[in-house]
């Protein structure tokens, strides 16, 4: 075989591999959206679920997991951005910047399972509050912290080098030159990575299992008292995500209708991180533009 | 009336603030970074405190746990600690994946850096992003619903089995392999292409015996990091795999990672029995595991040439 022909042989399998990659997200899609899309009504939507009758929705489900999504990013957007300001711009090269560093890597290749059961030890078992959507916040604040001081440092770091000298040389401190140019540069860049990393969040389930819980109390969407029991605000009552019920029903549901109910939630699922992506990129660009008067 | 303060007084107070907000600005700081130590120490003392409590408080022989092929920790008076099936079925599944993934990334990357630079890269790389951005969950359940029926009407054996697990999870590995594998070939340095051009190679020539060995430390980093993913991930096995406690014997035998049984057993298992005891031994070994792909990608990576 003459090196011209291999050349032809490989490049067919170089475009067979892509077809076969692109082919398998159609399909993947495909089953997702035309399964489930018609799984979903208004009705599915808000009615809350059961674990014995066919019909029920998940309403309870979805918004546990907007409601655990929006606890987790209040403590880990803070964290990480506090984590990325002090890896970009307070670090000095030594050990304790390499051990910081090591520790991210860490925390970042973690199995999601192993957070999990570290959730189950310290904020369900030793704080005795039980299963609550604090807890899984928590477990999943673990789990989120890595990407987002990766996502601030970086973004810090991308800020023009101009901008900071400028600041300094006007004599203004370090720290209010963080607060008052690095950060609002860096904004557009954080926001985007925020945004992508709460689609990853919003998609988590094994961290959450042994944290949040397998269920829901009944809740009364009238009664916005956060200390109440029935309150949907309530931090501290069990919570189960939209991505759990997933698991759950079909491992250990009862219900007749299990594969409507799965087909509905994980159409539900895939549409919400779609939209965290589509988000990511139109509101990164639209502050970029806002902030930088650029076209 | 109130007298003023004199002018000293004022610019020296002044200046303290100003001086506080500095000194809290970066205590703040310090201590975000100072809570990520905190959070791998305290995971790494805790999971170990609680994963070395079966051998230590309950006596299970460490030897029989890693060893043994009988698990039946519910069998009185007598039980069984043997978790080797589960530890084969986690190194298994994960290098069945990473055997189907790794050619599958790393010809894609290639694709998308050599053979059709411009346009192949606008059209794989946001499939790649959108397959990263499928949860777990729904891999799982659409290998539940169309994977093991498909293995057992088409293939053979039960459908939950060893082959579906791999399959699943060489799905869920392929985005990280490819995209890390992409960011290897484009890194390279374009003097490599051009002098192998020069000398009269063809594409193929130059990708097989100067571009892959070239990026090979990255290459190699991209399919460690599946590897690593493969390894922990828990629920989308989970729903294929079938998790039989019996040490499998071919591909399409039901099998169950360490991951799996943790699953489903720490909901069931009192807290603080031996059962639930072994079951945290088993989180110790993952993350044990995990240390160890990050000192092979630490290696890997300062053996890196571009």
């Amino acid at each position: 075989m003459n090196s011209k022909t291999a050349d032809r042989i490989a490049t067919g399998v170089f475009v067979a591999i892509a077809i076969i990659i692109i082919s398998l997200l159609v399909g993947l899609f495909y089953f997702i959206l035309v399964n489930g899309v018609k799984q979903i009504s208004f009705h599915f939507l808000t009615s809350p679920s059961s674990n014995l009758v066919a019909g029920a929705g998940i309403r309870d489900q979805l918004f546990n997991s907007f409601y655990v999504l929006f606890i987790t990013m209040i403590i880990t957007i803070p964290l990480g951005l506090g984590g990325g300001i002090y890896m970009a711009e307070y670090a000095k090269p030594g050990k304790i910047t390499d051990i910081i560093r090591s520790c991210v890597e860490v925390l970042a290749s973690l199995p999601s399972i192993v957070i999990g059961m570290f959730g189950l030890l310290m904020f369900v078992t030793l704080t005795g509050w039980g299963y609550t959507i604090l807890g899984g916040a928590l477990a999943l604040t673990v789990f989120n912290l890595p990407v987002m001081v990766r996502v601030s440092e970086d973004a810090i770091r991308t800020v023009p080098r101009e901008l900071k000298e400028a600041s300094l040389g006007l004599g203004i401190t370090h720290w209010h030159t963080v607060k008052t140019i690095l950060i609002p540069s860096a904004f557009p860049s954080i926001l985007t990575g925020a945004i992508l990393a709460a689609g990853r969040v919003f998609g988590e389930a094994a961290a959450l299992l042994f944290t949040a819980g397998l269920s829901t109390p009944r809740l009364d969407y009238s009664n916005w008292n956060p200390f109440t029991a029935t309150s949907p605000l309530n931090i501290f009552r069990p919570a189960e995500t939209l991505a759990v019920h997933i698991w759950s029903v079909n491992t250990q549901g009862l219900i007749p209708d299990v594969k409507e109910v799965a087909n509905g939630s994980a159409a539900v699922l895939v549409i919400c991180v779609l939209i965290f992506n589509l988000l990511a990129r139109t509101i990164g660009s639209l502050v970029y533009k806002k902030m930088t008067a650029t076209k | 009336m109130e007298r003023l303060a004199p002018a000293k007084d004022r610019l020296l107070k002044s200046e303290k603030n100003w001086m506080n907000g500095e000194v809290r600005g970066k205590i703040i700081v310090f201590l975000c970074a100072f809570i990520m130590i905190a959070a791998t120490i305290s995971i790494t003392i805790f999971l170990g405190q609680k994963g070395l409590q079966a051998f230590i408080k309950n006596g299970v022989s460490l030897i029989e746990f890693l060893t043994s092929k009988a698990w039946n920790p519910s069998n009185q008076p007598n039980p069984l600690f043997g978790a080797l099936p589960f530890i084969f079925g986690s190194f298994a599944v994960t290098f069945l994946s990473a055997i189907i993934a790794a050619p599958l990334g790393i010809g894609a990357a290639i694709f998308m850096t050599e053979i059709a630079p411009s346009w192949g890269r606008k059209i794989l790389q946001p499939v790649i992003e959108l397959l990263v951005g499928i949860p777990s969950v729904v891999y799982g359940f659409i290998g539940l619903t169309v994977l093991v029926p498909f293995v057992r009407n088409h293939i053979g054996g039960l459908g939950f089995s060893l082959l579906s697990g791999m399959i699943v999870l060489s799905i869920m590995i392929l985005p990280t392999i490819t995209t890390i594998a992409t960011d290897a070939m484009s890194s390279l340095p374009n003097s490599l292409r051009e002098g192998s051009y020069a000398l009269g190679a063809t594409r193929w020539q130059t990708i097989r015996k100067v571009l892959v060995p070239a990026a090979m430390p990255t290459l190699l980093t991209a399919i460690v990091l599946g590897m690593a993913r493969a390894f922990g991930e828990a629920l989308a096995v989970q729903m294929v795999i079938g998790n039989v406690s019996k040490f499998p014997h071919s591909i399409l035998d039901p099998s169950a990672t360490l991951t799996t049984i943790i699953t489903l057993n720490m909901g069931n298992t009192t807290f603080g029995s031996i059962e639930n005891n072994v079951l945290w031994s088993m989180g110790f070994i993952l993350l044990v595991i995990s240390f160890a792909f990050i000192l092979i990608i630490r290696y890997l990576s300062s053996r890196r040439k571009f």
